[in-house]
């Protein structure tokens, strides 16, 4: 019986590494390797000669410059930053809201999910960067936020003065009404993961609430959202890594430009570096404080 | 005469005997016209940008600065169409596309369906530590690894076996096939967990069954379990399709003389204008719409005949473990 047991596992083993061996060897070529060679380029002074390129070993100048002397990089890091918490959130109570909508039973759900999921096909690369500086989007940027806001703004904003509504809340909301696009566009991947996690709840606990008498409000707080809870961080995490590393954040351009025409490469490894520790402080902060929050069914 | 009574009871409004009004159904009527209010009130916002940059690329100098001219032009002209498409280089610029988005985004299928199952399926030594990795490379910026990735892709030598000075691999697809091979392409650690997430999720017994009878776990995997998450397979190939077929980061970094639709896009206005052409915005407009609309077919294309999967399949996928 010991015996058996013994290469039930050998057998896990051996063929659990053929089936990851591809991941195993990309992981050492194409991510280990560089992350070493980045660290090594941080703290060296990179030239590109005939045959290959030479390092020469200069300190943390590279961090140093970055920070220090670097006009744009800390500003940016910063804005980036504030950026990142406005559209998490957005995004969040966007994504979750519409996947409640798309759950629902009603005739033309199927069109309405087409319509949704459509910007995950179409927002990258190219396009988005062209739109960036487009013409025409930009007039329509304009309209929809004008046709498309619930309230007009204006009418808003002097209601909000009115209150004596502290400056900084006004230009969040200012923000929030002109980012409605984005956000929308960009959620399609979450509302892909909410809508999931709602239909894995169990029917069977719906029934049994709807037999003790519970209302929609009731099942909202008590089932729906307990037990999508863990996938709330996964969004979180998600939206978070999302919009660091894609391509539209002023950060990363910056990181590229100083690749190519700035500093070099090795200021431009440092600033990856500096911008990676930030990531992982906001990771780990954020899984910190929902971790709590999250309730585990099993 | 009986005195008219008017009574509420169970959310009912009673006249005289006879229910006037459902409260209930009242209440579930208005929800649902809010309901589809909200819907297309965000399918406008989805739609509107689309239906512009359609309206738009069929439009001529005249119908841009008539104010009476909205969305449908009054001198559609399939111009703009005609210049992008010859300087795009298009049918030449879509079939290199082509080739590298469906043979980049069909390795990273096969790599990553292979790796989820092993971190699914194995409970072998270290599969928790390897799988910390697979979210590791997740998050890690491109930007961090680009470069020495750019560097290691100029000189290419397999890290020291290859002889000195090593190949250049860069102006070549070799840079996106080789990350894709072993599963560590771009945005490759999302498939690994969605495909894990599916096999997870599957019901172990056909497996065994399968063993039983007297597979092996490569014949198990290739005719027991594939057939059995095609939804989830169709998901990630359109995942992976669509992020390489719109690639501009990578492709304008490893390949950029390259004559891919993004690349070719990203110069156009300036191939057809001149080098003027920041200062004739509305003309770079036309031209760019109507090339961005070229990229973009073949992916709605793509996306109408895999909707079914894709939209049904959140409800198989077991993204949620």
């Amino acid at each position: 019986m010991r015996r058996f047991r013994l290469t039930l596992r050998q057998r896990d083993n051996v063929y659990g590494y053929i089936f990851i061996l591809p991941f195993v060897i990309g992981f050492m070529l194409f991510v280990l390797a560089p992350v070493i060679q980045s660290i090594i380029l941080s703290i060296t002074e990179v030239t590109i000669t005939s045959t290959g390129f030479e390092t020469t070993y200069i300190g943390f100048e590279n961090y140093y410059f970055a920070l220090r002397v670097h006009a744009d990089f800390l500003r940016q890091l910063v804005e980036v930053m504030g950026i990142m918490l406005l559209n998490v959130f957005w995004i969040l109570v966007f994504s979750f809201f519409a996947a409640l909508l798309l759950n629902q039973k009603f005739p033309g759900r199927l069109i309405f999910r087409i319509i949704f999921f459509l910007p995950v096909v179409m927002a990258s690369g190219v396009i988005l960067q062209l739109e960036i500086q487009d013409y025409m989007m930009a007039i329509i940027g304009e309209q929809v936020v004008e046709n498309y806001s619930f309230v007009d703004f204006q009418v808003l904003a002097t209601f909000l003065m009115r209150l004596q509504v502290p400056d900084k809340f006004m230009e969040y909301i200012a923000r929030a009404v002109d980012g409605i696009a984005n956000i929308i566009n960009a959620s399609g991947i979450q509302i892909l993961i909410f809508l999931a996690g709602l239909q894995s709840i169990p029917p069977s606990l719906y029934e049994a609430s709807q037999v003790e008498g519970a209302t929609g409000w009731e099942n909202f707080w008590l089932i729906t959202l307990p037990m999508v809870s863990p996938l709330i961080l996964t969004n979180i995490i998600y939206t978070i890594i999302d919009f660091f590393i894609s391509t539209s954040n002023s950060l990363i351009q910056l990181i590229r430009n100083t690749t190519t025409q700035g500093a070099g490469f090795g200021v431009s490894a440092a600033m990856s570096w500096i911008y990676f520790a930030a990531i992982c402080v906001v990771l780990g902060i954020v899984y910190l404080i929902f971790n709590r929050l999250v309730f585990y069914h099993e | 005469m009986a005195k008219a009574t008017a009574y509420i009871s169970y959310g009912k409004l009673i006249v005289n005997g006879k229910s006037v009004l459902n409260f209930r159904r009242v209440g579930s009527w208005i929800g649902s016209v809010l309901r589809y209010l909200i819907l297309i009130g965000i399918s406008y916002v989805i739609l509107y940008p689309l239906v512009v940059k359609f309206s738009s690329s069929i439009m001529t100098r005249t119908d841009i600065w008539d104010p009476s001219v909205l969305i449908i032009p009054k001198y559609p002209s399939l111009n703009n169409y005609k210049l992008a498409v010859r300087f795009m280089e298009y049918p030449l610029a879509f079939w290199n596309s082509f080739k590298l988005a469906f043979s980049v985004s069909t390795l990273q299928l096969i790599s990553c369906t292979l790796v989820g199952y092993g971190f699914a399926r194995y409970r072998f030594f270290g599969n928790g530590f390897w799988f910390a990795l697979v979210i590791f490379s997740l998050v890690i910026p491109p930007e961090l690894i680009l470069i020495p990735l750019y560097l290691n892709f100029r000189f290419f030598d397999f890290f020291g076996i290859l002889p000195e000075g090593g190949f250049n691999l860069l102006g070549t697809a070799w840079p996106f096939v080789l990350p894709a091979l072993t599963a560590s392409g771009f945005r490759n650690g999302l498939y690994i967990y969605i495909m894990r997430q599916i096999f997870r999720g599957a019901p172990k017994e056909l497996e065994e069954a399968a063993y039983v009878d007297g597979a092996g776990p490569f014949r198990t995997f290739f005719n027991v379990v594939l057939p059995g998450s095609i939804h989830g397979l169709v998901v990630v190939f359109l995942f992976s399709f669509v992020w390489m077929w719109n690639d501009f980061n990578l492709t304008s970094f490893y390949w950029p003389k390259g004559k891919l639709l993004p690349i070719m896009l990203n110069d156009l206005a300036r191939n057809v204008l001149g080098d003027q052409y920041l200062h004739a915005p509305v003309e770079a407009s036309l031209v760019n719409n109507a090339g961005s609309f070229l990229i973009i077919l073949p992916l709605l294309l793509l996306y109408a005949f895999l909707q079914r999967y894709f939209v049904e399949s959140i409800e198989r996928t077991g993204l949620v473990g």
